[in-house]
């Protein structure tokens, strides 16, 4: 295992990027990490990722592995020696990859609530996503973590989610902690961690760039571009004609 | 082997492929279970006590504990019944394994689903996008191997292969083009060669009983449509 050599393509602000990063950190394995400028993809991510050409791709002795939740299971079964991530009783197991592609779904309604094309979206938007966080408030219940006493594959999967929260929230004009305290007192436990808090970009800085996104998108109120139209035009290669500045986080390596 | 006095039970739907695909994976672990139909126009209080979040079929019951989501109930039976395994032992193969069947679900069934929802322009795009995609998965499946991983049945197979039949039912019914012949070989291939295994087989439901059901349904849902767009519009 000395010898392994993994690299890890990412881009800061990705939620899907973070749980890769986490589940490394987790696991105590040393990695390069190579930010993608996303409207310039390097010839390696789509060479690496040719099906989808996007982030996160980690490459393992030269070979790729995509997708974040398939990723983070790689990697818990392949340094299963140490910090395991997944529940070994298959059971359990099953939950685990529930509530983890649950979380999924999360990105994708708050693109809605982020460029919504009418007022009406974002709220209905608003409230499906409060409605899913209290659904995983509600699977969490009265236990520190999503994995019980332990620090695991679905909080891993979730705790990405949180850089958009700010968003969201700006978006829309609501709180999440107002409406689900105890996600928000599960996510400030989750922040401790250092793999956690090295992982996630400042979600005010994300804010930042999402609106950068949509002046370049020419999203907003005034537009009729329905937010599935947004992320088919952000994974065409067509779309990007000039560059919207990206402020790296201090601190990326 | 599973132990002696497991219980297991499938709530399922006779029509759906997500529900096959469940019964496949029992059928070639050889796990004896109970099923029970689901009437989708009127759901038990069951099936709602057992899938809260999506209130839909399949739901595999083992020992009483629930377990949804076709691709998750099929990586459970895996990992529970050692018997004939579905999945690569390696990491990495089994990575790819779990790669393919999310890209045939996401990005191939759903649009294909999608399209039957839908009408006009809307419908068309679905169908695009199922085609672009279609064709990835036809470079993904390797010239002359009887099954997505080679030649034993594995988890894409099961997964997946189905949708052969319910695209050629789509094409019918829509009057569309999803399976293209000249550019898609080994992907109709594959179809064949994964619903003609005999206990496969077994299990299908018959084509002219799915026809029927889904002509039905789509005469419902364009009727649905119609009806709602006599009404003014405030959304897409």
């Amino acid at each position: 295992m000395s010898n392994d050599e993994l690299i890890l393509l990412n881009y800061w602000p990705s939620l899907f990027g973070a749980r890769v990063r986490i589940a490394l950190e987790e696991k105590g394995l040393k990695y390069e990490y190579r930010e993608e400028d996303l409207p310039n993809k390097s010839p390696l991510l789509l060479e690496m990722n040719p099906v989808y050409k996007k982030i996160p791709v980690l490459i393992h002795n030269g070979k790729p592995i995509c997708e974040s939740n398939i990723i983070a299971q790689y990697i818990d079964e392949v340094w299963n020696d140490r910090a395991p991530l997944l529940p070994s009783d298959p059971y359990e197991k099953a939950q685990a990859r529930f509530w983890a592609s649950y979380s999924d779904k999360i990105r994708d309604v708050g693109w809605k609530i982020t460029y919504r094309k009418n007022n009406e979206e974002a709220v209905e938007s608003k409230n499906e996503l409060l409605e899913m966080l209290k659904a995983l408030e509600g699977a969490l219940g009265d236990e520190p973590y999503f994995g019980g006493e332990n620090f695991g594959y679905v909080d891993i999967s979730l705790i990405g989610c949180y850089m958009m929260f700010y968003t969201y929230e700006t978006y829309a004009n609501f709180s999440i902690e107002a409406e689900c305290p105890k996600l928000i007192a599960w996510v400030k436990r989750c922040l401790e961690r250092k793999s956690v808090s090295k992982s996630l970009g400042d979600p005010k800085i994300v804010y930042e760039i999402a609106v950068e996104w949509g002046k370049r998108l020419g999203l907003g109120l005034s537009t009729s571009l329905s937010a599935c139209t947004v992320l088919s035009s952000l994974e065409s290669e067509d779309f990007w004609r000039g560059r919207v500045k990206i402020n790296k986080r201090d601190g990326d390596h | 082997m599973a132990p002696e006095k497991e219980l297991v039970q499938l709530i399922g739907f006779w029509g759906s492929p997500y529900v096959l695909s469940v019964r496949w994976a029992l059928k070639l672990k050889g796990i004896e279970y109970e099923y029970h139909e689901e009437n989708l126009l009127k759901k038990s209080p069951l099936l709602l006590q057992y899938n809260p979040v999506y209130k839909k079929v399949p739901v595999l019951l083992h020992n009483g504990k629930p377990l949804v989501e076709s691709l998750m109930i099929i990586q459970y039976i895996d990992e529970t019944w050692k018997q004939n395994p579905l999945q690569p032992q390696d990491p990495y193969e089994r990575a790819k394994t779990l790669f393919w069947a999310k890209f045939a679900h996401e990005k191939c069934i759903a649009p294909m689903v999608s399209s039957f929802f839908k009408i006009g322009e809307e419908q068309e795009k679905c169908v695009k996008e199922a085609c672009e995609h279609l064709r990835t998965l036809e470079s993904a499946l390797e010239e002359g191997k009887r099954f997505f991983g080679g030649e034993t049945i594995g988890f894409v197979d099961i997964a997946a292969a189905w949708m052969g039949c319910w695209a050629r039912i789509i094409e019918e019914i829509l009057s569309v083009k999803l399976i293209d012949e000249e550019k898609m070989p080994r992907l109709i291939a594959w179809f064949s060669n994964v619903v003609e295994v005999p206990a496969l087989k077994e299990c299908m439901p018959p084509t002219q009983n799915l026809l029927e059901h889904n002509i039905k349904f789509r005469k419902f849902l364009v009727a649905a449509a119609e009806r709602l767009q006599s009404v003014p519009l405030t959304g897409n």
